[in-house]
């Protein structure tokens, strides 16, 4: 890998499905260290684009450059051990384990135990990774500040904790980029502001690059160091902030006049 | 499933070591090695009668757990489970009868062998789900159970294949009792080693598989590796159970492997608790000790009085109980006796503040 190349390029990604064009021709560049967000109304493709960098959808055209390296034929598992990390714009964990089981499984790819390992436990030292992986986790629920449901079983969590939960599983495997889609949908404002705030320190303290859905245009301005408006699965725009702020081009499209009085 | 464990308060824990034990308290761990202590001692005071019972519980029980893990854990349907009970109960009789290997390898090794066929039946599972993947289960029941009867060379087809004695360095078990402690430790050996497996990292795979396939492939899971390797061991733990059955018979015939077979063992999960490694174990004792109950109920009732009618239809009673416990847990306690046995110890943990 180059230090020039920026950590994700998508190149002229196009998906359908059968009749309905999802993606047309969109490329894009997120350079190391930054916070991305990705806008757009509803249907505009956004996820669609998040699960072609996931490799949960293969594009029917372009090639998605992760590090320098072509991963568009990869599997999610494989994207996952290269460093790649995501959350779900629906509620997406393991609803029967427990809160540290969930961002155990995060820490998959780490770790080497299994399962004839695993069986013997003491003998092979599965003991003694579990502990050490433990405290990362322990970490990473500190920072989140989970530790008072560590062992509630997550399908009982109510919906701002399980958003979080999700998010600690995604930073568990420690990823260099982190996708997530609209992390703070459905919460109140304080939910939202300490969700930002977990976001930026993320990027700042935890040395992830983040790409970002969401539709809280206040947090996007506020948090993001680039944007970029998909529409019908076109790219519309990208760019600074402000630069979106002001296009005339994504008022019309996306935000409406109100929106950017409000905002503004 | 995984629970939130109610213990009692002091209890904390200190470093995550203590997090991660199997019995989460002091007390149940004490418990369970007095439980164990007596297990073994079994000789000393269980009649003929129930020592075969409990050496049926060991078998069956190691065969539960097996299935247990595909099925409650990893969330794979699977109506094939007897067939390859009965193959490892082959493989170890062939592998004994034809090559000589004592019978304490070739119990492991009929595990091994088992294993394989279990990872290339369960194939399909790398592709298909739900119910398409219980429909290829299904088949493989039958063309396993076909391959039984034809495959003279193997199980001495229709006649049957005999499988030798345990000896353990010239050191026969040639009596229920010493079968009983062989059977048994086997069973505990794989009960550790199964619940080992789903406190460490390729368990918790199965169960992240299980809840949400999705998630647990970004999270870097290679699904069909785990779905494949859940059928691979879960017939391991078929194949052992087939085994200890194999030799404590002294005798094979195919006839008792079929998809009756299989269903009880899904019984003996579901009304255990899917997803639980003790569960296994209650189910399979429920299931064992069930038709004797029907039996003890069935011989109190004649003895008030000749009632033709119970007296000849016993037989069906026994099968019909199986069902009906299936039905009745899965409607009124579809977590099974191990979600059952949790909230009795809590309420004992807390008693008398319980409320
Ligand atoms: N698996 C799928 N099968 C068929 N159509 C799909 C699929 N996934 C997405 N689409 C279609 O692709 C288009 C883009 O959907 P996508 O989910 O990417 O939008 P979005 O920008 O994330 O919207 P929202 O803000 O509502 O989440 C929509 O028209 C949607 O119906
Ligand atoms: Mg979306």
């Amino acid at each position: 890998m180059d230090d020039s190349a920026p950590i994700l390029e998508t190149r002229a990604i196009s998906l359908g499905f059968g009749g309905v064009r999802a993606l047309s021709d969109v490329s894009f560049r997120v350079e190391t260290g930054e916070i991305f967000s990705i806008i757009g109304p509803n249907g505009a493709g956004k996820t669609s684009m998040l699960n072609c960098v996931s490799g949960r959808y293969k594009p029917n055209e372009g090639q998605v450059m992760f590090k320098g390296r072509d991963i568009t034929r990869l599997t999610p598992n494989q994207r996952a051990t290269l460093g790649l990390g995501r959350t779900f714009q629906n509620l997406a964990l393991f609803g029967h384990m427990s809160v540290l089981d969930n961002i155990m499984v995060g820490r998959h790819h780490l770790m080497k135990n299994n399962f004839l390992t695993g069986g013997l436990y003491w003998l092979t030292g599965a003991q003694r990774e579990e502990s050490e992986h433990r405290r990362h986790v322990e970490d990473i629920i500190d920072f989140l500040e989970i530790s008072h449901i560590r062992k509630a079983v997550a399908g009982t969590l109510p919906y701002g904790l399980r958003k979080r939960v999700e998010l600690a599983r995604a930073v568990a495997v420690r990823p260099d980029l982190i996708l997530l889609d609209e992390p703070m949908a459905g919460m109140n404002l304080e939910e939202k502001e300490d969700m930002a705030r977990y976001i930026v320190d993320l990027n700042e303290e935890w040395g992830m690059t983040v790409i970002m859905i969401e539709h809280d245009m206040g947090v996007v301005m506020d948090i993001s160091h680039r944007v970029m408006v998909l529409d019908f699965g076109r790219k519309i725009a990208d760019g600074l902030p402000d630069e979106i702020m002001s296009n005339d081009h994504v008022k019309r499209a996306y935000l409406g006049e109100d929106d950017m009085d409000e905002v503004a | 499933m995984a629970q939130m464990s109610l213990r009692p308060c002091g209890d904390f824990r200190t470093t995550y070591r203590q997090d991660k034990t199997i019995f989460d308290t002091r007390n149940s761990r004490v418990a369970m090695a007095i439980f164990l202590v007596f297990a073994f001692m079994g000789p000393l005071y269980l009649d003929p009668y129930q020592m075969s019972l409990a050496i049926q519980i060991c078998y069956y029980g190691i065969a539960a757990l097996g299935l247990n893990i595909l099925v409650g854990f990893t969330g794979q349907i699977s109506l094939g489970h007897a067939a390859f009970f009965g193959f490892g109960a082959f493989s170890s009789a062939w592998l004994n009868n034809t090559t000589g290997i004592p019978v304490f390898l070739t119990v492991p090794l009929a595990g091994l062998m088992t294993t394989a066929v279990g990872l290339f039946f369960g194939a399909p599972a790398a592709r298909i789900k739900g119910l398409y993947l219980a429909i290829a289960t299904l088949a493989s029941q039958f063309i396993l159970e076909d391959f039984l009867v034809r495959a003279e060379w193997f199980t001495g087809g229709s006649s049957g294949s005999p499988a030798g004695p345990v000896s353990l360095f010239g050191f026969e078990l040639n009596n229920d009792g010493r079968y009983y402690i062989f059977a048994l430790a086997w069973c505990v050996v794989m009960y550790i080693l199964g619940a080992n497996l789903m406190r460490s990292r390729d368990g918790r795979a199965f169960v992240a598989v299980r809840d949400h396939y999705l998630s647990a492939e970004v999270m870097g899971i290679n699904l069909a590796k785990y779905r494949i390797l859940s059928f691979g061991i879960s017939s391991f733990f078929a194949g052992i159970g087939g085994a200890l059955y194999a030799h404590y018979l002294g005798f094979v015939s195919a006839e008792g492997f079929t998809i009756l077979l299989s269903i009880q063992f899904l019984g003996m999960i579901i009304i255990g608790g899917l997803g639980s490694v003790m569960g296994s174990m209650m189910g399979t004792v429920f299931m064992v000790l069930l038709p004797e109950a029907m039996k003890m109920l069935a011989d109190g009732m004649q003895a008030m009085g000749d009632i033709p009618s119970l007296r000849d239809n016993l037989d069906f009673l026994r099968e019909m109980s199986i069902g009906m416990a299936i039905i009745l847990f899965l409607v009124f306690e579809p977590d099974g006796l191990a979600h059952r046995w949790r909230l009795v110890k809590s309420y004992w943990k807390l008693y008398p503040f319980s409320y």
